[in-house]
């Protein structure tokens, strides 16, 4: 419960501080807060092998790869003011329905299904591998596949006269 | 023990975060971060939504199923990162900028 | 307290002597490691054989002035050196430094942490290891800070795709993640001596393993990321007293854990053949620890060996050898042992 709480509020006052920040370093800093706080409660929820995933990807190679673009690119503060007056709308209504989605959601939840503590059986690995490597190769292999594209597509962009627009033009 | 739609509020709440961040936002790094954000707390609902499962059906099978959906969620978000982050590099060299309001040209 | 809570504490305890001994050791056996290689004498005021000068170097970091540069965006620029020590003082925690051991008629196994995830979790707190380095040189408002961060970052995701691919092999054959089944798994002899360790099947996965080791914790010939000809000091330039002290602890840490690591992936970990674990529990725990601390030991001579035998790559190089050469290395390496456990010969 303790556990629950503080490292919910943690995921969302870190989630607060991505989209407000300015500074996009401070951004990527408070989704790594974010993103182990989800790790957390993964365990919590019986999948301790996707928490340690999550920390190892997410935020061990994919954050890392923010970070790197954001020092490579000298980005800088975001100046204030500007912007979509219609996209702002788009933004408030958003957050708006999700208000009502969450208070709908409150009503609805109450015949919510009770929680049972954890065995050893819930949270074997063995189980899970077999699931991913049978039911689901198919799509494991096609994941990789999918990353191998994304590894050349990835090259192709970011290569230095990899596309027809001369450097100097902008 | 937490009842499980605990959870669900959670990630819904960090759904919403994103998504206000993804259309308010102006940087691209900002909003991408946000759609990660996003792509997060879906993956939260769904290992809560297995673990429900779980406990309602007593199969652990039903949890699994959820945890392998988040585990290819996690491998497409690294490609996804990955084409993402060479596309930034892409738009800066070409403009200098990578503030989405400044990328108003269909071709150039 | 319940028995398990003391257990734990008293393996945490075990595990940080040996940890925080780290440093202040190292920092002697570099200076007269290096002398005794470049043919000088090295530190030999302070104590007999200079054995104190850790001490002296202690004092010297604490009456320091610390200085935080002007522009320095601070909250970042303070934390990064705490940072350092995170994964530092995290990892070990899934490394088993003995058997199972009865204690007061409760079996305890040697182990801080007997997750199953195991290796993986390890591998994971030691992916933010990287945090430390980009804050610093991010928040230090240095060109040269700046550099050694973009290039740290650079080169940490690059080598631990093969590190990570080389220590994925070890484990196929074993089937687990967990590292006192990997253990467990060397305990044989071949012809009677020979100790059955990983290294003979694993010895490309163990080359790619040692070079990536360098890489991950900024060593000479890897050190790019504080390349002190080009660079000043890299990511550390702008710090000074205790804060730099604590990124010079933690390079030291990272490198004892990664050391521990390879002992126990490639060398049989906390086990000799011909050292009989049986007895009093604390009799067990030290011999195991001994074992795996001597392990540790032979690592980090071969670290400080490397260090000042070899010149500093160039960032290409550096990039080229790890994407090109070890990444297929570590996956035809991963592919054969996989295949080779399939056909039952491992």
């Amino acid at each position: 419960m303790a556990v629950f709480a503080l490292f919910a509020f943690l995921a969302v006052a870190s989630a607060m501080v991505v989209v407000t920040h300015r500074n996009p370093v401070y951004s990527v800093m408070s989704l790594v807060v974010t993103l182990i706080s989800l790790a957390v409660m993964f365990v919590l929820l019986g999948a301790p092998f996707l928490a340690a995933l999550q920390v190892l990807v997410y935020t061990g190679a994919i954050l890392v790869l923010f970070l790197f673009v954001i020092m490579l690119l000298n980005i800088e503060r975001e100046a204030p003011g500007g912007g979509h007056k219609l996209q702002k709308l788009g933004a408030a209504l958003a957050a708006l329905v999700f208000a009502g989605l969450l208070a709908t959601w409150f009503v609805a939840a109450q015949g919510a299904v009770e929680p049972v503590p954890l065995d050893a059986e819930a949270v074997a690995l063995v189980p899970l591998a077999r699931h991913l490597f049978s039911t689901y190769l198919l799509p494991f292999e096609i994941v990789g596949v999918l990353l191998l594209a994304a590894v050349i597509a990835a090259t192709a962009l970011a290569r230095r006269g990899g596309t027809s627009v001369g450097e100097d033009e902008a | 023990m937490v009842p499980l739609s605990w959870y669900l509020l959670l990630s819904a709440l960090l759904f919403a975060i994103g998504a206000v961040g993804a259309l308010w936002r102006r940087n691209a790094i900002t909003i991408f971060l946000s759609i990660e954000l996003m792509l997060n707390s879906v993956n939260l609902s769904l290992v809560a939504y297995a673990r429900i499962l779980a406990v309602r059906t007593g199969e652990l099978a039903a949890a699994h199923t959820g945890q392998v959906i988040v585990f290819f969620v996690l491998a497409v978000a690294a490609a996804e990162a990955a084409v993402g982050l060479a596309l930034f590099i892409a738009v800066y060299r070409n403009r200098r900028t990578i503030d989405v309001n400044r990328q108003d040209l269909m071709r150039w | 307290m319940s028995f398990g809570i003391v257990a734990t504490l008293g393996k945490l305890a075990a595990w940080l002597t040996v940890l925080l001994a780290t440093a202040p050791i190292m920092l002697w056996v570099e200076r007269r490691g290096s002398a005794l290689i470049q043919d000088r004498r090295g530190p030999n005021r302070v104590g007999p054989l200079g054995l104190f000068q850790g001490l002296a170097d202690a004092v010297k970091f604490l009456f320091k002035e610390d200085i935080v540069p002007a522009g320095a965006d601070r909250p970042l620029y303070l934390l990064a050196p705490i940072l350092a020590l995170v994964p530092a003082l995290t990892t070990f925690v899934v490394i088993p430094f003995g058997p199972v051991v009865e204690v007061g008629g409760r079996a305890v196994n040697l182990i801080v942490a007997g997750v199953d995830t195991g290796v993986l979790l390890l591998l994971a707190l030691a992916s933010l290891g990287v945090y430390s380095l980009v804050m610093a040189g991010y928040s230090s408002n240095n060109k040269y800070s700046l550099l050694g961060a973009v290039r740290a970052s650079a080169q940490m995701i690059s080598y631990e795709l093969a590190l990570t691919l080389s220590v994925v092999a070890v484990l196929i054959p074993v089937g687990s993640f967990r590292l006192d089944e990997v253990v467990a798994a060397q305990q044989g002899t071949w012809f009677g001596f020979v100790p059955q360790w990983n290294v003979a099947p694993q010895i490309v996965g163990f080359i790619v393993f040692l070079v990536a080791a360098f890489a991950e914790t900024n060593r000479l010939p890897f050190d790019l990321p504080e390349a002190e000809s080009e660079l000043v000091a890299g990511y550390h330039t702008e710090y000074s007293s205790m804060k730099f002290a604590l990124f010079f602890m933690g390079e030291y840490m990272s490198m004892a854990t990664l050391s521990a690591l390879a002992a126990t992936l490639y060398f049989g970990g906390w086990h000799l053949p011909g050292i009989d674990y049986s007895g009093p529990w604390a009799w067990v725990a030290l011999k195991g620890l001994t074992v795996l601390v001597a392990k540790i030991a032979v690592f980090m001579l071969f670290f400080v060996w490397v260090r000042w035998s070899f010149p500093r790559f160039r960032f290409d190089q550096l990039m080229r050898l790890g994407w090109k050469v070890l990444l297929p290395l570590a996956i035809f390496n991963l592919v054969a042992i996989a295949a080779l456990t399939v056909a039952g010969v491992l």
